[in-house]
């Protein structure tokens, strides 16, 4: 298999979907000359033209808006909004729209569409432009949200989202892009709503999503030398939800730590926290943890940044806590 | 006001037939909304209610221009296109009821009527939020060839948002066939218009994006036909949005919860004295097309149809309780 990066694995996943089905198309800003913001998009407008590759005035609001309009118009849109920040301008078209039209109306259309955007921090962009708002979105019945950690993840859930007849947030990770990973060439499908085991072991279930699956990988492999085998999850969807995959972990562990990059407050580990004691509150021999981003506007001083987002330390630390609560 | 004299009826090229079949239209949104009004006092109706009293000319004139294979998108005031298009007003009823034989089965309400099967595409209750959609639906239109024209209809207060100016850039950029319709009737919710925009004539702030902009009277539903008729003939032939300010006024309050302290009685009788249904039938009387036996027989018919609209509505089913949980996703 070869070894690709991220971008790449997206813009295969892109190429493909093209070259499939002449109804998915892509705008957004600066996708054409700029090759998007994050060179996903790069050769795509030159090899498929213009008629379905083209740019957007940063204008998030009509990018959005006309993604559910040409969804509903027959088309399978894939716009691209640069970053999750500015999809804020576009949340009424994504929230009050995209999410609504297929139980609104009745059923009588769905919106098949993709908005991608990155999410993240850790590049020193500050407070506007690091944020992961990942829960917000995935709060809402009637979106779904992908949030793929890996090359090979990336692809799948991409070409997934695209032949998805729902709205699908696809959010990508800022400091993944460059980062590699096998990848099968030509058809490869990750379900939506889908996670995955990407590590087995049998102390603790660390659940996490996004950069933080890396982040828990590096901490399990770390632990691992010090003779504790961590299993990690990898959510790769947040909504759908496939807590069955958790609950299967959790049942084995018997302990579980949630790892994100998003606000601790109202956010994804507590959702999951809040699932495996409703569903699984007899297999546990320890309270459900969380580390989660600090609750901060991301600053721009590299140090400050840093203490501001997980890292493996962290994890590392917060699993020897949760294993000497009980022992293992 | 448009300036311009009222439209000779006899120079409109109109069979009696469609003439007639104008007021059956404007007379059967009038006594949907005067019933729709009434049930709602009742408590038959909830939720928002937005009558469309008044505006009937802009709806009936506009929508006619149009291609069975076109679509309407509009705001939420939406029951006047809705019938104009065609909308079964039996199932339009039941949609205010809540009913499951309503045209969204009962979860959308008066804000939200859609039928994809005339190409009615909503009803859309954040304001100028649909302007975008119609955008979309443009590019689907052209990309597809499906020759398309994307009426989009929306208020003055519509006008004042970011999405205006966003959609209208974006639809010349992109030569949508798009005709924006501003039904400008002075008010937004409470605020007067000049109080809300700081350009008067909605049709000047189209006209920056230097597509074609006009003022139409909204109370002459022979105007209104006119202007539509050449503004989507534009956007057919290739030529991008096209933009419409109807002159307008609405009758009743903003919704059924408005007391209306912000205009004047005297101005509300002032536009009644040009309510687009009596200045229509006259002009058809002076004319000579329209006979007292006529216009007898359209009241009977548009009466029965409402009648049986709320017989409909009142015998149909809630929706069932499955209805909660089923249908928010295509691919569940």
């Amino acid at each position: 298999m070869p070894m690709i990066t991220y971008r790449e694995a997206l813009h295969h996943a892109l190429r493909e979907e093209m070259t499939r089905d002449e109804r998915v198309l892509i705008f957004g800003e600066d996708v054409v000359a700029y090759g998007g913001a994050y060179g996903v998009t790069s050769g795509l407008a030159k090899d498929f033209g213009e008629k379905r590759v083209f740019d957007a005035p940063i204008a998030e609001g009509v990018i959005a808006g006309a993604a559910v309009g040409a969804a509903m118009g027959g088309l399978r849109p894939v716009a691209e909004l640069m970053t999750i920040n500015f999809a804020l301008l576009a949340a009424d078209q994504i929230i009050n729209h995209a999410a609504k039209v297929m139980h609104m109306f009745g059923g009588q259309m769905s919106v098949p569409l993709v908005i991608r955007a990155v999410g993240g921090g850790g590049a020193q962009l500050a407070s506007t432009h690091s944020q992961s708002l990942e829960p917000m979105f995935a709060h809402v019945p009637g979106l779904k949200v992908a949030t793929p950690a890996t090359p090979a993840d990336g692809k799948g859930l991409l070409k997934s989202a695209i032949r998805d007849d729902d709205p699908v947030l696809f959010i990508e990770h800022a400091l993944l892009y460059r980062v590699r990973g096998e990848v099968p060439e030509g058809e490869h499908l990750v379900p939506l709503g889908k996670a995955e085991v990407k590590r087995e072991g049998k102390d603790i279930t660390l659940v996490a999503y996004s950069r933080m699956t890396l982040v828990a990988l590096e901490a399990a492999d770390r632990l691992s030398q010090e003779g504790i085998e961590v299993e990690v999850v990898d959510l790769r969807s947040l909504r759908p939800l496939d807590m069955e995959t958790v609950l299967a972990s959790v049942r084995k562990t018997n302990r579980a730590l949630a790892v994100e990059e998003a606000w601790r407050s109202y956010g994804i580990g507590a959702e999951i926290a809040s699932r495996i004691q409703e569903e699984a509150f007899d297999y546990l021999d320890a309270p459900v943890r969380r580390v989660s981003g600090v609750e901060v506007p991301l600053p721009y001083a590299k140090n400050l940044e840093q203490a501001a987002i997980p890292d493996a330390q962290r994890v590392m630390k917060a699993v020897k806590e949760l294993l000497a609560r009980t022992g293992v | 006001m448009g300036g311009k004299a009222a439209t000779k009826v006899g120079q409109s090229g109109l069979d009696k037939k469609t003439l007639l079949d104008f007021l059956h239209q404007m007379l059967l949104i009038r006594k949907f909304e005067d019933k729709a009004g009434e049930l709602y006092a009742r408590g038959k109706v909830a939720g928002f209610l937005h009558l469309y009293n008044g505006e009937e000319a802009v709806a009936v004139g506009a929508v006619s221009a149009l291609e069975p294979h076109d679509l309407v998108i509009t705001h939420y005031r939406d029951h006047g296109h809705a019938i104009a298009r065609g909308l079964d007003v039996k199932r339009l009823m039941a949609e205010l009821f809540g009913k499951a034989t309503g045209v969204a089965k009962g979860h959308g309400g008066s804000m939200h009527f859609f039928d994809a099967s005339l190409g009615f595409y909503g009803g859309w209750a954040i304001v100028g939020g649909h302007l975008p959609l119609a955008v979309g639906l443009g590019l689907a239109s052209n990309y597809l060839r499906k020759n398309q024209v994307i009426l989009c209809i929306f208020g003055d207060g519509g006008t004042n948002i970011g999405y205006f100016y966003e959609s209208l850039n974006v639809a010349k950029l992109w030569n949508v066939p798009v005709v924006f319709l501003c039904e400008n009737n002075l008010y937004g919710m409470g605020t007067a218009h000049h109080r809300a925009s700081a350009i008067r004539e909605v049709y000047r702030k189209a006209a920056v994006f230097d597509m074609p902009a006009e003022r139409v009277d909204g109370m002459d539903v022979l105007a209104m036909r006119e202007a539509t008729v050449k503004a989507v003939a534009h956007a057919r032939g290739g030529g991008g949005p096209y933009f419409l300010e109807a002159m307008t006024y609405r009758f009743r309050g903003h919704s059924m919860a408005d007391p209306i302290l912000y205009r004047d009685k005297s101005e509300v009788e002032e536009w009644k004295q040009r309510d687009p249904i009596i200045l229509f039938q006259q002009r058809l009387r002076e004319e000579g097309v329209l006979t007292p036996q006529d216009l007898e027989q359209l009241e009977r018919e548009t009466d029965e149809l409402v009648a049986e609209a709320v017989k409909f509505a009142e015998e149909s089913p809630e929706p069932p309780l499955s209805d909660l949980y089923e249908g928010i996703y295509a691919n569940p």
